[in-house]
């Protein structure tokens, strides 16, 4: 019992000791939080988020921090539980008082977080390609929309003399909306409907011989067929192995998937899956001297030179310099001064282009097609002319078509306008 | 103006060429061939798609002894060219360097940083018409496989071309499977471009073929044949197309069935060998190991280490895993007994939330030391691939191997069981403790041994499961769920039943998941279970006796 209680005591002091070191730093620096999964099942994509925020927090105070002050990290680790989110992300904006916050992955993590960073006014930057139909005053979405990845592989595909097509995805609401999205798109471009085969799977589906047969027989009537992948996560590597087993390679039914990258790459012996590919806005192989730069970096930074770049991080990238660019503009980092200054911001981006924030809270980026190779990169097969407009609400789903979201302009101020009915939607996003 | 300049630069041209003739008056058609040859390899620097195809295209028509070679090269992406002078080389990369030689000359041009090499990158069209191309050429191949590959690939998308070869060659072609492949490329292009006779006679060939490009063209076939009244000769087309049609579906839906099965009995073996280990554990001894996932997860990790300490030995990676992840695992296993679970037996609820710390404490334990990442765990040569029986029906080596390690597993720890002292005394101790004890038996070593056997079979599993999934923190949280699943359906404390138990699920998953999908099928499977435990609680196999009334 006396143990007990001089324990507690020992943990008393030190808990008020540190109570006091934030009141002391809290002055000085400027806080930003960092909301990325570092156990459970998603740590595996968002641990290397959470160092990539830790990198450029560490850039940017070596070179002078942010308004003469220093940039501090406040990491905490919402384990891949969904609701712990919403608790982190209150705990970070109200315990910690964060200024910024750079976090989630899964769509499912964000929607929980969603109405916590409205209610308390927070800044979230989201790195993470999804699904859209949202934009919410409070989110910065830096990944890419639908329109920036999914529309335009397809259009490559149809390109390449595309006929038939397998929608494959994992059982969630990223996978389902944007194959409702595609599904819609390909009717529209003339797709009959048996042309077109849907097949959900579990998280972490790992046999994957029936559905593979499937799609084997389902491209085998002659005409072009690929598969359209949103498989997430974990079951890729027993999927592309099984792929390769039956013997299903990129130039018979090439497959483009939207959640394999450079990262997920690093776990799989890449010599079967040589020709399929992958959409995404950033590619480590895109040749540019920010690029160069931006991996030694990381690389140096991490102290590995064979750890790989990808999207999400060249999202994080962009969301965290144009942060910091709107800060120092309007000299302050309350969320309601830096929000409208994020409007029109322009950055180079790392594949040589330009990235500008518009005021549906969603970049403009280019599209890249990459075909993967035997080193586990991608070569740029195709790239879109220009930047995509990222589009919060899709044009190819009829109730989604009316609606816009625009924050700078006075007569809308809306993340959900109907265009037809000239109303605001009465939640936030 | 400029079109006087363009014409100038024309006339001197055509008479600097001129003049060339008439110095070099021996050129023979070989060095013209040639010329074109190196100007088709030089052209590969191209960015463009287009100019590539028309290069690749000319390097396949020189007839040059080097074409295969070139085109084989660049399709193994293994054709660079020097950024700055547009030399083609081969090159071989290491982590900094390449070492590269001339693509034309074949001459050896040392090392240079990889920084100053860039591929020749091709996409999926380009590589359709390498593989095309290579087959062409390498139809005369002295090697079998390669013949009977290249005439498949022209089969593929048989054309004049093809035509011609396949001709030619059937002749010379002394391997009846080449040339039954050649004769149905024959009979399939008759049948496409040929008058209605000889349409008839190619389905009389062609009825008796796999090849989806048969029946595609069959069946396209069958639906062009228009005209109102039909004749008599289309008339009978149209009733030989539609027999033959209706006959390759039969065959076709028969290997079907095959396939089916063979994948429910790979997926009930990859059960079977998650699960085997918890029969012992969780059937045998009665504890609820929820911390048996983590051993398939260290089998597997077995496998990432030695493979890293092996870099050179890939091919035999898993065979030196198996026994090496047996010991490693069995000895965690042994640890984990000794110093938590033997505190606890007799009180399930304990075990079951000690064990499940344990599981969590080892997955981030992986994670901290090792990485959150998955690990790359190559696949050997000889796991790659699959067994193609005919046409229609090919069994992957992997799938192969593990239904056969699989069912060693099982043997092996049967005859251990059955046949041994250890496995004498397991049972003794299992089935009446103090008996044994009195016996001279000491049964809390049985205990630690018994648990380590399980978690060494789990360890071997994981060995087993790294060529098929992947390897990160996260694997045997995947396989826990199905592995209690299998060993209370099937029967706790009976082999035979886990046997069973994996096959009936694998069986039984695979023909619901055509049908309903992977996800309902998977909810179907557990409500099944559900209710077969509520009619047999103890499972297919239930122990009968004394013994199993404890």
């Amino acid at each position: 019992m006396k143990k007990h209680s001089l324990l507690s005591i020992c943990l008393l002091t030190l808990s008020l000791f540190s109570l006091s070191a934030q009141a002391d730093d809290h002055s000085d620096t400027i806080k930003v939080g960092v909301l990325h999964s570092l156990s459970g099942t998603m740590a595996i994509s968002e641990t290397t988020l959470k160092d990539t925020v830790l990198m450029m927090i560490e850039e940017q105070n070596k070179a002078g921090g942010l308004l003469g002050k220093k940039l501090e990290a406040v990491v905490v680790d919402p384990a891949s539980d969904w609701p712990l989110f919403a608790e982190k992300m209150r705990e970070l904006i109200e315990v910690h008082e964060v200024d910024v916050i750079f976090g989630c992955w899964t769509s499912v993590s964000r929607k929980s977080v969603l109405p916590v960073v409205e209610e308390l006014n927070g800044l979230l930057f989201y790195p993470v390609q999804y699904e859209g139909e949202e934009s919410s005053k409070n989110v910065f979405y830096t990944g890419a929309s639908p329109n920036q990845q999914a529309i335009p592989a397809v259009d490559y595909l149809m390109d390449q003399g595309v006929k038939r097509w397998v929608l494959a995805g994992t059982d969630y609401v990223y996978p389902r909306t944007t194959n409702k999205i595609l599904e819609s798109y390909l009717k529209l471009k003339g797709v009959a409907a048996k042309d077109i085969m849907i097949n959900y799977t579990p998280f972490g589906h790992s046999d994957w011989q029936t559905i593979v047969s499937d799609i084997k027989s389902f491209g085998s009537t002659g005409k072009k067929t690929a598969v359209v992948s949103t498989i997430n996560g974990d079951a890729n590597v027993p999927f592309y192995k099984e792929l390769g087993n039956q013997g299903l390679s990129a130039d018979n039914i090439p497959v483009v998937a939207f959640s394999v990258g450079e990262e997920e790459l690093s776990g799989i012996d890449t010599t079967p899956l040589v020709g399929h590919l992958a959409a995404w806005n950033y590619f480590q192989s895109a040749e540019s001297d920010t690029n160069d730069t931006f991996i030694e970096t990381w690389q140096s930074f991490i102290g590995d030179d064979s750890r790989v770049t990808n999207d999400p991080m060249e999202a994080t990238y962009i969301g965290f310099k144009m942060w910091a660019e709107a800060v120092s503009k309007v000299d302050s980092t309350e969320v309601d001064k830096v929000r409208p200054a994020m409007y029109g911001l322009s950055l180079p981006n790392l594949t040589g282009g330009t990235a500008v924030m518009n005021s549906n809270h969603h970049l403009s980026k280019p599209v890249l097609i990459g075909e993967i190779q035997d080193d586990g990169q991608f070569e740029i097969v195709w790239q879109t002319e220009g930047e995509v407009v990222g589009d919060a609400w899709t044009d190819f789903l009829p109730e989604s078509a009316v609606i816009v979201s625009d924050w700078a302009d006075p007569a809308i101020n809306c993340g959900n306008y109907n265009t037809e009915t000239k109303k605001c939607s009465g939640q936030n996003f | 103006m400029r079109n006087f300049a363009l014409l100038l630069i024309l006339c001197g041209s055509l008479f600097s060429a001129g003049l060339s003739w008439s110095n070099d008056i021996e050129i023979k058609p070989d060095t013209i061939s040639e010329t074109i040859f190196h100007d088709a390899i030089n052209g590969l620097s191209s960015k463009s798609f287009t100019k590539k195809k028309e290069y690749i295209q000319a390097i396949a028509t020189s007839k040059d002894s080097q074409a295969l070679v070139i085109l084989q090269q660049l399709l193994d992406g293994n054709i660079y060219f020097l950024k700055k002078t547009k030399t083609i080389v081969i090159a071989k990369l290491d982590n900094k360097n390449a070492v590269i030689r001339n693509a034309i000359s074949g001459t050896d041009l040392g090392v240079i940083a990889k920084k100053r090499i860039k591929k020749v990158g091709i996409n999926n069209k380009l590589r359709r018409q390498l593989k095309v191309e290579i087959a062409k050429l390498s139809l005369d191949s002295p090697n079998k496989a390669v013949r009977q590959q290249a005439a498949e690939e022209i089969l593929k998308d048989i054309n004049k071309s093809g035509l011609q070869l396949f001709t030619g060659r059937l002749t010379i072609e002394k391997d009846d499977s080449i040339v039954e492949i050649m004769q149905t490329g024959i009979a399939l292009y008759s049948f496409k471009n040929g008058s209605v006779d000889e349409q008839l006679s190619a389905v009389k060939t062609l009825s008796n073929s796999l090849y989806p490009e048969v029946k595609n063209t069959l069946s396209n076939g069958l639906r062009s044949i228009t005209g109102n009244p039909l004749s008599t000769e289309k008339q009978e087309l149209k009733h030989t197309l539609e027999a033959s049609i209706e006959k390759i579906d039969f065959k076709l839906g028969w290997y079907k069935q095959l396939e089916n099965i063979f994948f429910g009995v790979s997926l009930g073996s990859v059960l079977l060998l998650a699960a085997v280990g918890l029969a012992i554990t969780f059937g045998v001894m009665g504890v609820i190991n929820m911390a048996h996932g983590e051993m398939l997860m260290l089998g597997a990790y077995t496998t990432y280490i030695i493979q890293q300490i092996m870099p050179n030995a890939i091919a035999y990676s898993p065979l030196i895993a198996i026994p090496i992840a047996f010991v490693f695992t069995a000895l965690v296993g042994v640890i984990i007994e000794r110093s938590i679970i033997r505190h606890l037996y007799g009180r399930p609820l304990e075990t079951l939330l000690a064990t499940f710390g344990i599981s969590l404490i080892l997955q981030q334990a992986v994670r901290t030391i090792i990485s959150p990442q998955n690990r790359a765990v190559a696949t050997p040569e000889w796991m790659s691939g699959s067994l193609q029986i005919n046409p229609a029906l090919a069994l992957t080596y992997n799938r192969l191997y593990i239904i056969l390690f699989s069912i060693a597993v099982l043997i092996g720890l049967m005859l251990l069981l059955q046949k041994t002292r250890f496995g004498l005394q397991v049972r003794a101790v299992t089935q009446n403790r103090t008996m044994a004890k009195a016996m001279g038996i000491r049964t809390d070593w049985i205990d630690a041994y018994t648990f380590g056997l399980g978690s060494g079979i789990a360890g071997m599993a994981g060995v087993a499961l790294s060529q098929l999934t992947n390897v990160g923190p996260n694997l045997g949280q995947a396989y826990i769920i199905d592995s209690f699943m299998v060993v209370v359906f099937g029967g706790v404390g009976n082999l035979w039943g886990t046997f069973f138990g994996a096959m009936t699920l694998g069986i039984a998953n695979k023909y619901l998941e055509p049908m309903t999908g992977a996800v309902i099928a998977k909810v179907v499977i557990l409500v099944f279970i559900i209710l077969f435990i509520q009619k047999r609680p103890r499972g297919m196999f239930a122990l009968k006796g004394r013994s199993a009334e404890n």
